[in-house]
């Protein structure tokens, strides 16, 4: 008779439990899930990998048929994404190609040139990309904030219709933005706050504010409270005991807030397209309208939507602790 | 330290009474328990003390000091909850200086004063450990600790040993007490258990409904309860109490010639107390009934449990009542043997049917 457990541990385990005592049998099995994670995660990555080869394409590669996947790597794509190029004419051409031989240009330019053209200045996706960064940024951390704060109040006050209230803050959720667009589109121009910073960042806070105090209620719902009454009889006022108590133990939901609400204000198009024009532009419309100047260019659409997934790649790497939970958990006896 | 005194006391959900209006003055230096089944008030009214429940009305004093409307961080109580509420980001030493870094103390005193507290609670080794890695025992002496650092004026539990393991449980009970007696600290414990009431306290509040039912000694609670709830209530199985008639000295209880003959001492009292009717509960303790060939009374045997030290006959009286007696572990009873028993004089108690107060002896001869 064998030590393994035959079935392995299909079920959460305790450290009495020898999880490492596991048949060979289950571990065959174990290996099976990770190459079926594996190749699912092959396939949903297919589109990323192609965006990404595509941005280092050159475009008499893109549209070579069929698509080929070992090519030289070539930078025209974020060149046409951060420039503003005029075609150098005919005469003036000989100018260029003696500069180039003569090394006075420099790699933007020399890049240009392959194709005929000279830089004339930075494009408006340098300007759109900060802007996105701004609006995202400022109205994520104003939704986690106030979120934070609400859903305290939620979870432990007697607030008076406190489930209207929250069911009224999740309506604010329900109609799609389609809908809600042309109105808000005549109000902000009542309050001259169409095409601005400020609109859009108000905007982006009242819509992931809902999600958050949501979110953020069920995390502080699983704080024991005896924890906030230990504190204040300890000496600690209501608002220290939020910020030394519940604070630390809700960082997971506070991490995966921050997710979700940066992936929404980072990514939102219809608002940003109805109600920005320039000024407050994010990159996610200016993106779409790449496609239509002077034929479509692959190669810079691919690299502005590369660049446009660093950022919340970034986030989610730099949170990925916190996103796991269980980090807090058994101090209390249930 | 210092002593806590509540004034008609008063807690109201809506419209529902969670606690009464109820006076009660534990002195300095005092170890007082709130005893009752759940539900009846005691953890409110020690929440009420420590501030962390608003009272409806009525005022609380400390040390003379009014303290009824301050925030529990403004009382300086020390309140150990009955899950131990240690704060799982930091570790014991760090939850132990807590409530000293409230207080604003610095380094020097904090590092001298969590030395003291745990060489005396013996917890040095797990300083640097995190709450959830602990023993339930460790856990509650750690929680303990973080109550005593601060030297506050009085201590509040709320069923501190509840959460233990049974065998864990009376080791830390017996270290509770003996940190009372060396500390002497006014001390409020709120139990359901009443074994640990009376192995703890200096005196007894037994709650019920809302409502204070008697304040007392371990002895006065189990010997002369005030109604028929505490007698019921504390000991285990709680009081005999037999309903019967009273005339003339003796009562008449259900059941084939069970009649009891009354003390001497007793008659003026029954005889004032009874005047309408003549029904009464009779009550004593198991171990106040000594079974005798020619007792008075009778009864068939139901069940005997052998407690170990001696056995514990249930003892069919009637259709109505099933009473308990301690018996010799030595003898044995077959079930359905007929018993006669006496009850000791001296330790024989009567209840008023209708208000369900005990009757008191003016004067005892």
């Amino acid at each position: 008779m064998s030590n393994f457990r035959e079935d392995g541990p299909g079920y959460p385990v305790t450290e009495a439990i020898r999880v490492d005592k596991v048949s060979p049998k289950s571990r065959r099995l174990l290996s099976l899930r990770a190459i079926t994670v594996v190749v699912i995660a092959i396939i949903m990555l297919i589109p990323v990998f192609v965006m990404a080869i595509t941005a280092f394409k050159s475009r008499s590669v893109i549209v070579s048929h069929p698509p080929t996947i070992f090519f030289k790597p070539s930078l025209e794509g974020f060149v046409f994404l951060f420039t503003e190029r005029a075609v150098v004419n005919k005469a003036r051409q000989p100018e260029f190609k003696a500069a180039a031989e003569a090394g006075e240009l420099g790699l933007v330019d020399r890049i240009a040139l392959e194709s005929g053209q000279e830089v004339t200045g930075t494009s408006d996706y340098v300007k759109r990309l900060k802007n996105s960064l701004i609006i995202a940024g400022l109205s994520t951390i104003f939704s986690v904030v106030l979120g934070l704060f609400a859903a305290y109040a939620f979870s432990r006050f007697d607030v008076l219709g406190k489930d209207d209230l929250l069911f009224f803050i999740l309506s604010t959720r329900m109609l799609p933005a389609v809908v809600v667009t042309i109105p808000l589109f005549l109000m902000f121009r009542q309050l001259g706050l169409n095409d601005t910073h400020l609109g859009m960042i108000l905007l982006y806070t009242v819509f992931n504010l809902s999600l958050a105090i949501w979110l953020l209620k069920g995390f502080i719902d699983e704080i024991p409270v005896e924890y906030e009454d230990a504190a204040m009889v300890d000496g600690y006022s209501r608002i220290q005991t939020f910020f030394k108590i519940v604070l630390p133990q809700t960082l997971t939901g506070i991490a995966a807030t921050t997710v979700f609400c940066l992936i929404f204000a980072w990514n939102e198009y219809a608002f940003a397209l109805m109600l920005t024009s320039d000024n407050a532009r994010t990159a996610p419309p200016s993106i779409a309208t790449m496609l239509g100047r002077g034929g479509i260019e692959w190669s810079a659409i691919a690299a502005g939507s590369l660049g446009f997934l660093i950022p919340v790649v970034i986030v989610t790497f730099a949170l990925r602790n916190y996103l796991l939970r269980g980090v807090t958990f058994g101090a209390v006896r249930k | 330290m210092a002593t806590i005194e509540l004034r008609q006391v008063e807690k109201k959900f809506g419209d529902l009474h969670a606690v009464k209006p109820l006076d009660l003055t534990i002195h300095d230096g005092e170890f007082v328990v709130l005893l009752g089944p759940s539900g009846c008030g005691k953890t409110t009214t020690l929440r009420m003390i420590s501030g962390l429940e608003t009272v409806t009305s009525g005022e609380i004093y400390l040390d003379e000091r009014k303290v009824t409307w301050l925030n529990p961080n403004e009382r300086d109580i020390a309140f150990v909850f009955q899950l131990f509420a240690l704060y799982p980001h930091l570790t014991v030493r760090q939850n132990i200086a807590f409530p000293l870094q409230a207080q604003g103390e610095s380094r020097e005193t904090i590092d001298e004063r969590v030395s003291e507290v745990v060489d005396l609670l013996q917890i040095r080794r797990l300083l640097n450990a995190r709450p959830s890695k602990l023993s339930g025992g460790d856990q509650q002496r750690v929680a303990l600790g973080r109550a005593l650092v601060r030297r506050p004026e009085a201590f509040l539990m709320d069923e501190p040993l509840g959460a233990l393991d049974a065998d864990f449980r009376e080791s830390m009970r017996a270290e509770i007490k003996r940190l009372h007696i060396d500390q002497h600290a006014t001390t409020v414990y709120v139990t359901h258990d009443q074994v640990e009431a009376m192995a703890m306290g200096d005196r007894i509040v037994v709650m019920s409904e809302a409502e204070i039912q008697q304040v007392g000694s371990s002895n006065e609670v189990y010997y002369d309860p005030a109604n028929v709830f505490v007698a019921n209530f504390i000991g285990s199985p709680g009081m005999n109490l037999v309903s019967g008639s009273y005339s003339d000295g003796i009562i008449h209880m259900p059941g084939a010639d069970n009649r009891y003959p009354v003390p001497n001492n007793w008659w003026a009292p029954l005889g004032e107390a009874l005047q309408n009717s003549g029904d009464v509960i009779v009550g004593f303790r198991p171990e106040s009934a000594e079974i005798v060939e020619d007792g008075t009374l009778a009864g068939n045997v139901y069940t005997v449990d052998l407690y170990g030290a001696y056995s514990m006959l249930a003892v069919n009286m009637n259709e109505q009542d099933i009473i308990h007696i301690r018996g010799d572990r030595l003898i044995h009873y077959p079930i359905g043997t007929q018993i006669r028993f006496d009850i000791d004089p001296q330790m024989v108690r009567f209840f008023d049917p209708v208000t369900e107060k005990t009757i008191k002896r003016e004067a005892i001869q």
